[in-house]
Order: C-alpha cells, then structure tokens, then sequence
C-alpha cells in the first residue's frame, strides 16, 4: 500500500526526520490559508498523487507570492497530471501540499528498499539528487552507494560511515548529521514493515543539515494488520475502483486494454492464460485471480466486474481444480448468468477436482454462449475465435 | 528415488487442529503421507485424526522423530512458527500460509538457514513424491510417478504441468512448489541440484514467473551444473509494467524481472523455454524422446 507525500512527511516527523513545514488542501481558498499561515517567503505547490515524476509532469511549483500560491492551486488541481509512473491515462489531481521553501546547497537521493537478493533492506543513495534513480543505475551505476542492513542487528553506525564516505561528505558535521538521518529512516523502515521508503531529492541546506524535500513510502500489504494508523492513511480514490471492488470479494483483479476477459484460479495459471491468449492471436482485458476459495457468488461477481469492460468480446473460464472445486464454479457460471446479462461467448475450461461433475452441471443447464475447452491450449483458441466473431 | 521427502518422511502439522490444517492434514494421511502429530499450543495431550497433539514442536520431535513440519498458522504467525521449528530440530518446514509480513520471513528464514533448517515457501502448494509422501495442498491424483521433476512458483501451474507431463505418459518424481513472495525458501537454485543428483528424474520442468531474479540465477547454474533436460515456462509475458499479478513477489519493476529477460537467458542456458504453459507436456515429450 502506497501513501502521499503529505503522509509520509507526518510519520518522518514522528521519527524526528527533518522536513519542511507544510499542510495538505483539498481546495484553492485552503491553499491562500495554508501560504499565509506559513508565512513564505517562497512556498511550493506539489500535487499529492500517488506517482513519482510529479515535478517533470507539472505537478510541482514554486510561488514567491501568495498571488501566486492561489494561481497555481487553481491550475494544478483538477489537473489529469500525467508521469513516467502514471500511465498515459494520468492521475486526476485532488489534494495539494503547500510547503515551505527550503535553502538548497545540494541534492542526494536516499531510498530504503528491499532487496529480494540478499534478503534484507538496503540503503540506497546517490550525489544525484531529483534524478529518476532507474536513470542514474542505468547510465553512471558508480553514483550509487548500497548500504545492506541485516535486521538481525539493526542499523549500527558503521552503515552510517559507509554512507556518508560513499557519498564523499568530508565535513565531520555533515558526516554526523547524514548518519543520524539514515538511523532514523532505518528505525522507521523497520517498524512499520515498509517496502519502500524513497526521498528524492534529500536536500543539504547551507549550514550542512539534511532535509526530507520529498518523501514516497509503499508498505506491506501483509503486514498492516498490525499498523493500523497506517492502514487508514490509505487513500481509495487513487486505486482502481474495479480492483478495490474485487478484492473486497477475494478476487485478485488487473485491468488491461484487450479484448478477452480472463477468469483463473491462481496468479501463476493466470498470468499463463493470458500469455497463451496473447500466442494465439488475441489479447487479454484483464488479470483475474479467483483465488482458492471460490465459490458461486466471487464467480458471479467476477463475471460483473469482467462485463463492465466494454471491450470485452469473450470470457475465458480457465479453472484448474485443486483446492477450488469445478462443480462450485460450474454453479458460479449458472448462477452469474442468472443475475448479470452475459452477452458474450464464454469458453470454460475445467478440469481436476470434481471436473466431470462440473461437467454434468453445465451440460445441463443449457447456456446460450456457453462453449466447452477440453483444455489450455483448447479453451484459449476457442476464445480467442470467438472474440474475432468465428 | 526422488528428492526432499518421500515414504519413510516422518511429518508433523503445525496449527494441526485448525479448518485448514486439519483439512489438509486428513488429505495428506489419505495419500499416505506419514504425519506422526501435530502441534496446536494448550491442546497438547488430545487426540487429532488419531494422532497426538503437542503443546510445542520440540515436544513433537521428542516424542516422534519427526523431520518435517507441514505449517498452517495464521500468516501473523508464521515467523515464529517457522523459527520454533528450526530451533526444535526440524530440517525441513513446508509453509502453507498466505500472507506472511515480509520482514517476518527474513527474520524467519535467516534462523532457519542459522539452524541449517530448509524451508519451502510460505504462499505454495507444498511439495510431493508422486504416490508416496503428499506435504502440502495439491491435488494428489494428478501425480503419477515417473521420471520428471517439476518446480514451480505457481501452485495451479505445478497441476497443469504434472497433469501434462502425466498425460503425455511420463509422469513425476516429486514436484516442488516454491512460492511466489519476494522471499522464499528452497528455489530453483537448490533444487535443480538436487533432481540432477536423483537417478530417477530424467527430465525437469521450471515454472518462474516475472519479478525478482531466481529464474536467471537458475539459468546460470542450469549451464554450469545440470545435465538433464530442461523445461521451462516464465509467466506474466503480457504483464503490464509495476502491477502485482496476485503473487506479492510477481511484479515488473523498471526493466528488471521481466519474462523476456528470463526467458532469453534460460534459452542461452540451453533449457528448452515454452511461451505457453499448454506447451509444456508435448515440450517435455520432445527433450525425453531425444
């Protein structure tokens, strides 16, 4: 789960992380309130959406008057703000943040994450700050410094020196003070179960401290049940209404531009279901995993969610029973049938734990569109047939 | 032969009298799987499925000799079960459970290798040697044994490979379902060595999928070390950029983890790489009937 920036800066100031006076608006009038209280006498405007890249996309600005605090809100929200994270679709804008300017001496990235190779975070950061990192690993690789901690021992301040060495800081103060902060940043990964923590750019001020100007933080989905404070920070209306819809129904659910909706059991067969519609021809809508404990109502309302994709010109039912049993599903296909308009052809695919059974059920039921795959490789062809009107 | 577990594998449950544990543990007895107890705190002295329960796992292996644990513990759990097990002398802990922190499993995982305990998963089916010793949640029907060891990231692409390669006429060794959260147990890298030293296995089967970088340590170690035919489907080649695909680990981040990449250097390695999983079967047929 991803927060906002505004977020972020909350939880740094609860670990002490230094970082810029700022409040969150949801309106221009709030936006003239906020720069007054402030007091400037530089502020900036920063859309709070939950994307890298804002400030390339337009996103982020820099007002030396309140006139111009009350312009820019009104331009930046509302906008469809458009990065290298969003997508070409974009991200409606709805809440601002209205800091205070800080004094820039330099910039540096940081970033805690985890690393799947070594099993454990790692502190990443680089003398170039406010570039796209992915950018700077690409091209100078040599810019980036990678500190790994082991949670067994926590951070200790020999992490601290091979950072701050790394990072070529020579002034003992400054050595300290990037030291201190990356103490912090670490103790704060660790007891939230973050994935991610990233600050780019983190900003040296001109008397050599260390300043979170950005912050970007992604938690474990798994682990919020013990986090609640932040479980609530998460924020809807920057997800996938569709998603957000099935996964309240167990039903792992990815939109994608195709033609040929997908319903699966299990991530893995999903994925392959897709990528053998896609050898064949066709292109799939969407990823959708039913999960383990399917039964006729997740079917049903998988269905529902499929269907509301208007490009959808066939539904491919690819069930491999283990758990999930054919017979339940076969009854999910009857009952969606029943309580949503299916106008599509639907090739269905069952097969393991109590297959002919399903079989049996769906012969029965007599379903205008309904056509039977004997397997993978036949379901997938058949539907991708039918998509194209054979 | 087969690898990691078979008749003679002694098997304990922990979180044993729980709805799934006891579910799945009752399906293991019935394929035949020697589970000698289980392990559910302050139920220790009752009788579950005709076999005993314990307080704690050390108790269990003192009184059972058991090797394996089969864990079913609510995801909130899990880390501490895992390390109970380590520490209780358990060598290998099959973790069903989905949704375990991530941090947790670190932790976990770092003990185990401490206490030189394997583990496989959490998040998958569990493993099997096809007719003998069922850990796990798959269908056991569908294996029949034979000559192909299979490893997977997805547990219903395990079934859709084992069912191939059992239609084609081949049948399994033992299949292994490796997980698919960004920190797993035993992969790719530990058992591919492990079939190449098993005189049964004739051919192997790797299912990995996008995000991470254990099917291209695989491919590395596939050209240094394996000599028996390999198999292999890579999913999510038409996964969109920066989306989990249902599996925590499953995702493309940047350029790295990609299918294509994976797949390209599997290729490289010599390993016959399949764009379909329907392909996996007739491909397994080809290498063998070389």
């Amino acid at each position: 789960m991803n927060i906002h920036e505004y977020q972020a800066k909350q939880i740094f100031k609860k670990y002490d992380i230094p970082t810029p006076k700022g409040i969150m608006v949801e309106s221009v009038k709030d936006a003239v309130i906020a720069a007054q209280e402030l007091g400037g006498p530089i502020w900036v405007v920063k859309a709070q959406i939950h994307a890298g890249g804002r400030g390339l996309g337009g996103g982020v600005k820099l007002a030396k008057t309140i006139d111009e605090v009350e312009e820019l809100a009104n331009e930046i929200l509302g906008m469809t703000l458009v990065t290298h994270q969003t997508g070409p679709e974009g991200k409606l804008v709805q809440k601002l943040y209205i800091e205070d300017g800080a004094d820039i001496q330099s910039e540096y990235y940081l970033s805690v994450v985890l690393d799947r190779k070594l099993e454990m975070p790692i502190i990443m950061a680089s003398t170039e700050g406010g570039m796209n990192i992915e950018d700077v690993a690409e091209n100078s690789p040599e810019k980036i410094v990678i500190v790994p901690v082991d949670p067994s021992i926590g951070f200790q301040a020999f992490h601290g020196r091979e950072l701050a060495f790394g990072l070529g800081l020579t002034d003992k103060d400054e050595q300290r003070n990037m030291i201190s902060f990356a103490s912090k940043l670490v103790k704060l990964y660790m007891d939230n179960d973050a994935e991610m923590i990233e600050i780019n750019p983190l900003v040296k001020t001109g008397k050599g401290e260390f300043i979170a100007l950005d912050g970007k933080m992604g938690f474990d989905n798994s682990a919020l049940g013990r986090h609640p404070e932040i479980a609530a920070m998460r924020d809807l209306t920057e997800e996938d209404p569709d998603e957000v819809e099935a996964a309240k129904y167990g039903l792992s659910y990815v939109a994608l531009d195709g033609e040929i909706g997908c319903m699966v059991n299990g991530a893995g067969l999903a994925m392959g279901t897709m990528d053998t519609i896609n050898h064949m021809g066709g292109t799939p809508a969407n990823f959708l995993d039913v999960g383990g404990s399917a039964n006729a109502e997740t079917v049903a309302k998988g269905f529902e969610i499929i269907l509301k994709n208007p490009n959808v010109k066939a539904i491919f039912v690819n069930i491999f029973g283990g758990i999930v049993r054919c017979d339940r599903i076969a009854n999910g296909i009857i009952e969606a049938t029943k309580i949503t308009d299916v106008n599509v052809p639907v090739i269905v695919r069952l097969d393991g734990t109590n297959a002919p059974e399903a079989a049996e059920i769906l012969k029965n039921a007599n379903i205008a569109n309904l056509i039977v795959g004997d397997d993978l490789g036949d379901g997938a062809a058949k539907a991708v047939a039918a998509a194209k009107g054979n | 032969m087969s690898i990691l577990v078979n008749k003679d594998t002694k098997v304990i449950v922990q979180g044993f009298t729980g709805k799934e544990g006891s579910f799945h543990a009752e399906q293991c007895l019935a394929y035949g799987t020697q589970i000698v107890g289980g392990v559910t705190p302050n139920k220790g002295g009752q009788v579950h499925l005709n076999k005993p329960v314990f307080n704690t796992v050390s108790e269990a292996v003192k009184a059972t000799d058991a090797t394996v644990s089969m864990i079913f513990v609510p995801p909130a759990f899990v880390g501490d079960a895992v390390m109970e097990a380590a520490e209780a002398g358990i060598e290998l802990a099959v973790i069903i459970t989905e949704g375990a922190p991530v941090k947790d499993m670190q932790m976990a995982k770092a003990y185990a290798t401490k206490h030189g305990m394997m583990t496989i998963g959490p998040n998958c089916p569990g493993v099997i040697t096809a007719e003998e010793c069922k850990i796990g949640i798959m269908p056991g029907m569908i294996f029949k044994k034979g000559k192909v060891g299979l490893i997977s990231k997805s547990g219903t692409l395990t079934y859709e490979g084992a069912n191939q390669v059992c239609n084609e006429g081949f049948g399994i060794t033992t299949a292994v379902g490796i997980g698919g959260d960004p920190i797993i147990g035993l992969s790719y890298k530990q058992i591919l060595p492990m079939f190449e030293a098993d005189p049964e296995t004739e051919c192997i089967v790797m299912i990995g999928e996008i995000g991470g970088d254990l099917e291209i340590q695989a491919a590395k170690l596939i050209k240094e070390q394996i000599t028996k035919p390999v198999v292999a489907f890579i999913a999510g080649q038409t996964a969109p950029k920066g989306k989990t695909m249902g599996h925590a680990g499953a995702i493309v981040s940047g350029t790295a983890g990609t299918a294509k990449e994976k797949m390209d250097a599997l290729e490289a390695a010599g390993v016959k790489v399949v764009v379909s999983p329907a392909e996996i079967g007739k491909a397994v047929k080809e290498v063998l009937s070389k």
